[in-house]
């Protein structure tokens, strides 16, 4: 097999396979850094739940369309992540209840309520496709869905970068200048939804925050600077998205799961030799003079 | 009452019910330079929070004159900081100018100026670019000092500010709370080393949750004072009763034994 079979061809050839690899390039575009952002608040496990929160409401969108249709369950996921959102952080102002575990209580009821939909009316391949995403099957219209969240969550980083980053820093000083963090806050966590809708098709409602903790995770690794970090994030998610492409059409193995599982592997390969990891310590460097 | 100053009518800050600081009345006056002292759980911190709004009064009222609670410099005591976001100290420090930057507002070169003088300002020359999280607990302080220092707050509220803080920085620290108060600022801090207080605060609150004495310094840490302010029950009484107003004697430094207190 030549350099350009394995790598090029299968794009070359496949219309299906360039749209898949587009989706996973504006995927990592929008999503690695709401991951970094997330993981600095030290709410990666709550961009899990929102994922599985997110369900009911694709599912409700899966029922009105009569299929798969990301544009229908995108909407309906969306209402969904937002009105969890919403809620747990009413329930943990106004009650003893953290924000954590009433997130943990709502997504929990929202994703029974998910599957119960999905199996009211579809077979049990349509809620595989719910569950574990289609990315092969991406069409036109998804494709510029996914594009558009992707251009529309760079362009809001931008515009409240500051107070995002006053927010996740000192929150206490923000609100004490009048910064309206609350605000920001719920922003940030419209663009964690809209970017899990925009996972989903590619990756599954279950494996769509794959593209935003494991290349966070990775770039805390490597990077230092929040810039950097976000660099870092996006390319891995590019670099899996890509890897994870050729190696499921090759070995012929569900292509989600193996995007990833590549990030997986460049996650556990940052372990071992990134620059605080485990291999490192082993080489024990002469200390600085002071 | 003159421009500036922050009066207090007599306040009750209560959580749950259970009054943390009791019938407080007095003022601080402009560019004055206050210590609150007192034992744990004398309601030091309520105080500060319930000046800065973050707490409702329960009863009585705060008076900021002219001022507004967005222009006060607060420095809590647990600040809910993450220490480990990856910001430089220069970024740290110009969130000082927010009220003149706001979120959008533009960066100008006046105001980066500005937050390397205040760096060089707490003894922190050259390390803007440094990581906030690879800074010691004193150096970090002293980031916090220099974002108050940005701030050019009217009124500074510092909640105990030395706490696990070396001698070196303290002194500096303490410099800088004196150049405030030549300024003409309104300092308030909560302390607990009586040394400190006396040494460089000129008036004090002592406050056991109920007021003891406030005015100048060497009266208020009397010894008979701090033997009252020790004597504090630290513990609620369950079984306390609502506190009956004309059981009060209003005026500034009373401190009678409740029987809910």
């Amino acid at each position: 097999m030549t350099l350009y079979s394995a790598l090029l061809e299968p794009f070359v050839d496949y219309g299906f396979m360039r749209r898949a690899l587009v989706a996973t390039l504006a995927l990592s575009l929008g999503s690695a850094p709401i991951g970094v952002l997330l993981m600095l608040r030290r709410m990666s496990l709550v961009g899990d739940a929102m994922a599985h929160a997110v369900l009911p409401g694709a599912a409700i969108g899966f029922l009105i369309a009569g299929g798969l249709s990301l544009p229908m369950m995108g909407l309906g996921g969306l209402v969904a992540g937002l009105s969890v959102a919403l809620l747990s952080g009413l329930v943990s102002r106004t009650t003893a209840l953290s924000e954590d575990a009433s997130f943990a209580s709502f997504y929990l009821s929202s994703l029974a309520l998910g599957v119960l939909i999905v199996s009211l009316r579809g077979s049990n391949v349509d809620l595989l496709h719910v569950l574990f995403g289609t990315i092969l099957a991406i069409d036109a219209e998804s494709l510029c869905l996914v594009g558009g969240i992707a251009s529309l969550t760079l362009l809001t980083l931008a515009v409240v970068y500051r107070p995002l980053v006053a927010e996740c820093f000192d929150p206490g000083f923000l609100r004490a200048v009048g910064g309206r963090g609350p605000v920001y806050h719920l922003l940030f966590m419209f663009l964690v939804v809209i970017n899990l809708v925009a996972g989903f098709q590619a990756l599954g409602t279950l494996m769509a925050v794959g593209m935003m903790t494991l290349p966070a995770v990775v770039a805390r690794l490597w990077a230092q600077t929040l810039p950097a970090m976000f660099a870092v994030a996006v390319a891995v998610g590019a670099v899996s998205g890509l890897v994870g492409l050729i190696v499921s059409f090759h070995l012929g193995v569900a292509s989600g799961p193996t995007i990833i599982l590549t990030a997986s592997v460049i996650y556990a390969a940052s372990l071992l030799a990134g620059p605080s990891s485990a291999l490192r310590r082993l080489v024990r460097r002469p200390h600085l003079s002071a | 009452m003159s421009v500036g100053a922050i009066s207090l009518r007599d306040v009750t800050v209560a959580y749950d019910r259970h009054p943390a600081v009791h019938h407080l009345s007095g003022s601080f006056a402009p560019g004055s330079l206050t210590a609150i002292a007192g034992p744990n759980g004398a309601g030091k911190s309520t105080l500060l929070k319930a000046l800065m709004g973050e707490l409702p009064v329960s009863e009585g009222a705060i008076d900021r004159g002219q001022l507004s609670v967005r222009e006060f410099g607060y420095l809590p005591q647990a600040a809910e900081i993450e220490r480990r976001f990856p910001i430089s100290v220069a970024d740290a420090v110009t969130l000082g100018a927010w009220r003149r930057t706001g979120a959008f507002g533009g960066m100008t070169r006046g105001i980066a100026e500005e937050a390397r003088r205040a760096l060089s300002a707490v003894g922190l020359e050259g390390f803007e670019r440094r990581h906030v999280g690879s800074l010691s607990a004193g150096q970090f302080q002293r980031v916090l000092f220099a974002r108050l220092l940005m701030q050019d707050a009217k009124v500074i509220l510092l909640d105990e500010p030395f706490t696990a803080i070396d001698a070196r920085t303290t002194r500096d620290l303490l410099e800088i709370i004196r150049r405030w108060r030549s300024d003409g600022r309104t300092v308030i801090a909560v302390l607990h080393d009586f040394e400190q207080v006396r040494a460089h605060f000129p008036e004090t609150l002592l406050l056991a949750r109920e007021p003891i004495e406030w005015g100048a310094t060497a009266s208020a840490l009397s010894p008979a004072n701090l033997l009252r302010a020790r004597a504090m029950a630290e513990s609620w009484d369950e079984g306390a009763q609502p506190c009956r107003p004309d059981a009060h004697a209003h005026g500034h430094a009373h401190a009678r034994a409740h029987d809910h207190a």
